[in-house]
């Protein structure tokens, strides 16, 4: 198991010390991998992202079971400032920029990491990936637009350089052009910069699309798992969240109401 | 649905009146009785007029205290203008009572009800506001207040101060502080009664609901401008007529003891005492007063016996030190104050021999 | 007309200085969002130790003035850690009586040491520094403090433009949950700004005490007039805190001149009533920015 880098072993998270959101969460992410957790809304893959990056502590979660091991150290519960030195930086669901800093104010605290470091190359690299960021540069993060805030933010979090790149539903409220345009960097950022890159999406065909490997969530437990061209090939992905019928056509609104198909793990 | 007593393994509730009763069993009930009745009948008494004197002021003190805790624990708005609201009481009482010749019984309530009045002055400006800009606009009442109180020399006799008649009831003249115990203990026994009752109708769950986050409090369609106002209404009613009763008990008021220090000795209670909890005010008081006593008896000795110059050990200092740090200590180490100390005693008594 | 000339310089010294103690008040507002109502204390503590130092232990001046700033650094440091740091997470209320209590205790142990007393520095700097301007001298102490003011305020205007540090504390403020997922280290800026605002505090406790003489609790009375200030400037600006501070202290010393010095010592919290009443986020308070 030597590719592995990220590995989840059977995880409960229970918030509040009374509601359990993650039942026995078990994955395993290899180097230089895409993987996508794909399921409603819900279903705890934002929890699980927590987990992995210490931010459940904050919002009073814990990891009550199970272990996560990175790069052969267990690092279930500890503070976000000691995981984000290792390597694993999460980009918030819904883009949370600091709104009264610069564009390249936002960019520069995504150096926290690695603290008192030159940093200019790093601005260039996050440039070259993101062009459309140079124009705007020294305007406030509060004045721009969705696209450009979403591209903020992953800038922001590449700046640390991270080993694993925790990336909350992108695609949260984009036109599908620009969907498409963030998720082509995505991909380059993955095959260019050797991230291992976990990804959450609703967006479920673009996100199997890029991804290496897929992992389904329901109700805070892993239903399905597999590479991600099976997962898209899989008759129950396609149906539920595809949106596509059995025979692999799209599905018209008229055939919405009448369920044919159960969901065959429940 | 009446239970006796606890029963060892906890008590569940099935009714919502359950869960809404002031007394969880009978025992309870019946050991309050008692001990209202042996607080008037044995303590005035067996007390010395000095002690009586300190039980008359942990009396006072209580009703102002269970005054704020109804803003800062139950509305989660702190107040750092009770000391003055506390002299507005006073000096209502005094001059509703010297130019209007209002008698006592009526004095004492028209006091709070004009203390509610201009506490409200100070709640409008911070009501439409998030936050705890209540804070800022009591602290600026504190200020303001002082300032009136001193120089509406017209109306107030400013540092001359105003002596108030002997107050009468029902006849008699209360001249003892025995007298004047029972007046100070039935009216704490009433406003704790009114006070546990608020919150217990919709108008006290509206100030739960607002502490706890008004945001949702206001989604759930609670106008929180109002509740707010209200609640800082009614805390400062407390205040008032706890400052009208001190009128009436010192005979003589001037304006130096409504200080911001005041004002910082009911948070103290409040905070000793247990935020949340009314009875815990009454505790935080009893705590404060017998500090305050306690610190002036240490201090004396220390001066008698001349190991200190009077000038080196003066009182105030040592006693502001002393109420910060209990503040502070209570905040770090039992934010939920002297309440919880006692629950968690008489839990374990319950369960004895059993606790852990 | 020399008068009102002497009042408005009197004013706008007064207000500066009020303006550089708000400052520190707002630096920690804005990273923690806790009103500490400890700050008079803490601008009273640097006043009482640079008088330590220099007439107590008879350190040369200048050398006493960077260690003060230095203690003062180091305090805040020690009491972000001590009694700040267990509460994070705990609701606000908490905290903010906490720094009641700490101001009680703080301003207890002050009085203390040094009594009730107005106390004087030796005379620091030559009388014949003074300006004179037309009819109207200005004090060497004005000019000393507007210059020692400007630096620092051009200091800290270039530490949280440019430096790192300085970034990672107004991304603190502006978006606690986002900092911390790039890790940024939350506690540290709390507890820098801690320390940073007591050494602002401290630096105008030793300036208001060459104006005015020292005093425990008139400092500590500062410590509270911070609060229309800032009511004024907007809770969060920097840049409002130093205009309402002029503002105040304008107000104060018109209103001492011309009508009564008792009543200019509650004028700055009557205007923060009507502040409050009318324009409830301050001249400069920031407009929120919200993209829903």
């Amino acid at each position: 198991m030597e590719k592995t880098l990220l590995q989840l072993n059977n995880i409960s998270v229970v918030y509040s010390d009374v509601i359990q959101v993650l039942k026995g969460v078990s994955l395993a992410v290899e180097k230089n991998h895409i993987v996508s957790l794909i399921g409603s809304n819900g279903a705890g893959k934002t929890t699980t992202l927590k987990a992995i990056s210490g931010l459940l502590k904050p919002e009073n979660g814990k990891v009550t079971d199970g272990t996560i091991i990175y790069e052969a150290r267990t690092v279930q519960n500890q503070s976000p400032e000691t995981i984000t030195r290792l390597g694993i930086i999460q980009v918030l669901e819904g883009r949370q920029p600091f709104k009264y800093l610069t564009i390249e104010e936002n960019l520069r605290v995504g150096t926290a990491t690695k603290w008192g470091e030159p940093y200019k190359k790093d601005l260039d690299i996050v440039y070259h990936y993101f062009p459309a960021l140079i124009p705007r540069r020294k305007s406030l993060a509060g004045y721009c637009s969705g696209g450009e805030l979403q591209m903020l933010v992953m800038g922001r979090a590449l700046m640390a350089h991270p080993k694993l790149l925790l990336l909350d539903e992108p695609s949260l409220g984009l036109a599908p052009l620009v969907v498409k345009e963030i998720f082509r960097i995505i991909k380059r950022i993955n095959e260019e910069q050797g991230s291992t890159i976990i990804l959450v999406e609703q967006n479920a065909r673009m996100a199997l699309q890029i991804a290496h490997y897929g992992y389904v969530m329901e109700n805070g437990k892993i239903v399905m798992e597999g590479r991600a061209t099976e997962l898209a090939a899989n008759p129950d992905i396609k149906e539920f969240y595809l949106g596509m019928g059995v025979s692999g056509d799209m599905k018209s609104y008229k055939d919405v109401k009448s369920y044919k198909r159960r969901k065959r793990w429940l | 649905m009446r239970k006796l007593k606890f029963h060892p393994s906890g008590n569940f509730n099935e009714y919502y009146a359950q869960e809404l009763t002031i007394f969880e069993t009978d025992f309870g009930r019946v050991s309050l009785i008692v001990g209202l009745m042996a607080l008037f009948a044995i303590v005035p008494l067996v007390l010395s007029p000095y002690m009586l004197y300190i039980v008359n002021m942990i009396g006072i003190a209580s009703i102002a205290a269970i005054g704020l805790n109804i803003l800062i624990g139950y509305t989660g708005q702190i107040s750092l203008g009770h000391g003055a609201f506390f002299g507005v009481g006073a000096y209502a009482a005094a001059i509703l009572a010297t130019s209007l010749g209002m008698p006592f019984i009526v004095a004492v309530p028209a006091a709070g009800v004009i203390t509610a009045l201009v506490g409200m002055i100070f709640g409008i400006p911070s009501g439409r506001l998030k936050g705890l800009y209540l804070t800022i606009a009591t602290l600026a009442g504190q200020f303001i207040i002082e300032y009136v109180l001193v120089h509406w020399e017209s109306l107030t006799k400013g540092t001359m101060g105003i002596n108030l008649p002997a107050a009468t009831l029902f006849g008699l003249e209360l001249f003892s502080d025995r007298s004047f115990f029972f007046v100070i203990f039935i009216s704490l026994v009433i406003m704790v009664l009114m006070a546990v009752n608020l919150m217990r109708t919709k108008y006290g769950r509206a100030f739960i609901a607002i502490r706890d986050n008004d945001r949702a409090a206001e989604g759930m369609g609670i106008p929180i401008f109002r509740y707010k106002l209200l609640a800082f209404a009614i805390s400062s009613f407390y205040a008032g007529c706890a400052g009208g009763l001190w009128a009436f008990y010192m005979r003589s008021i001037t304006t130096e003891p409504f200080n911001l220090n005041l004002s910082i000795e009911y948070i103290a209670m409040v905070i000793i005492g247990g935020m949340g909890n009314i009875a815990g005010s009454i505790f935080g008081a009893v705590f404060i007063t017998f500090l305050n006593e306690g610190l002036r008896w240490g201090t004396d000795i220390l001066i008698n016996l001349g190991t200190f110059s009077s000038a080196a050990l003066t009182m105030a200092p040592l006693r502001e030190f002393v109420f910060g740090l209990a503040i502070v200590l209570f905040i770090l180490f039992e934010p939920r104050g002297l309440a919880e100390v006692w629950r968690i005693v008489r839990s374990s008594f319950r369960l004895w021999p059993f606790s852990y | 007309m020399d008068f009102f000339l002497q009042l408005l310089i009197n004013g706008l010294c007064l207000g500066f200085l009020y303006g550089l103690s708000a400052m520190g008040f707002v630096m920690i507002f804005k990273s923690s969002s806790v009103l500490n109502f400890a700050h008079g204390e803490l601008i009273a503590l640097g006043a009482f130790l640079f008088l330590a130092l220099v007439t107590w232990a008879g350190i040369p001046i200048p050398i006493s003035f960077l260690l003060t700033l230095a203690v003062c650094f180091c305090f805040g440091f020690i009491v972000e850690r001590f009694f700040l740091r267990p509460l994070i997470g705990e609701p606000l209320i908490f905290v903010i009586m906490l720094t009641v209590g700490l101001a009680s205790m703080f301003k207890g142990l002050m009085l203390l040491i040094w009594g009730g007393n107005l106390h004087t520095y030796p005379d620091i700097l030559p009388a014949s520094l003074a300006i004179q301007l037309g009819p109207v001298t200005i004090p060497p102490v004005y000019i000393a403090s507007l210059v020692i003011g400007l630096i620092f305020l051009s200091l800290f205007g270039l530490f949280f433009k440019y430096s790192s540090q300085g970034i990672y504390m107004r991304s603190v403020a502006d978006n606690q949950r986002a900092a911390l997922s790039l890790g940024v280290h939350v506690k540290r800026v709390f507890a820098l700004s801690w320390a940073i605002a007591s050494l602002v505090a401290g630096m105008s406790g030793i300036v208001l005490g060459i104006i005015n003489g020292i005093n425990v609790h008139n400092l500590s009375g500062i410590g509270l007039k911070v609060f229309p200030v800032v009511i004024l400037g907007g809770l969060d600006s920097i840049g409002g805190a130093i205009i309402g501070g002029l503002i105040i202290g304008l107000l104060e010393s018109f209103t001492g001149g011309y009508i009564s010095t008792s009543l200019s010592e509650v004028v700055p919290f009557i205007v923060l009533v009507f502040i409050l009443l009318i324009k409830p986020y301050g001249l400069f308070g920031l407009v929120e920015i919200e993209r829903v």
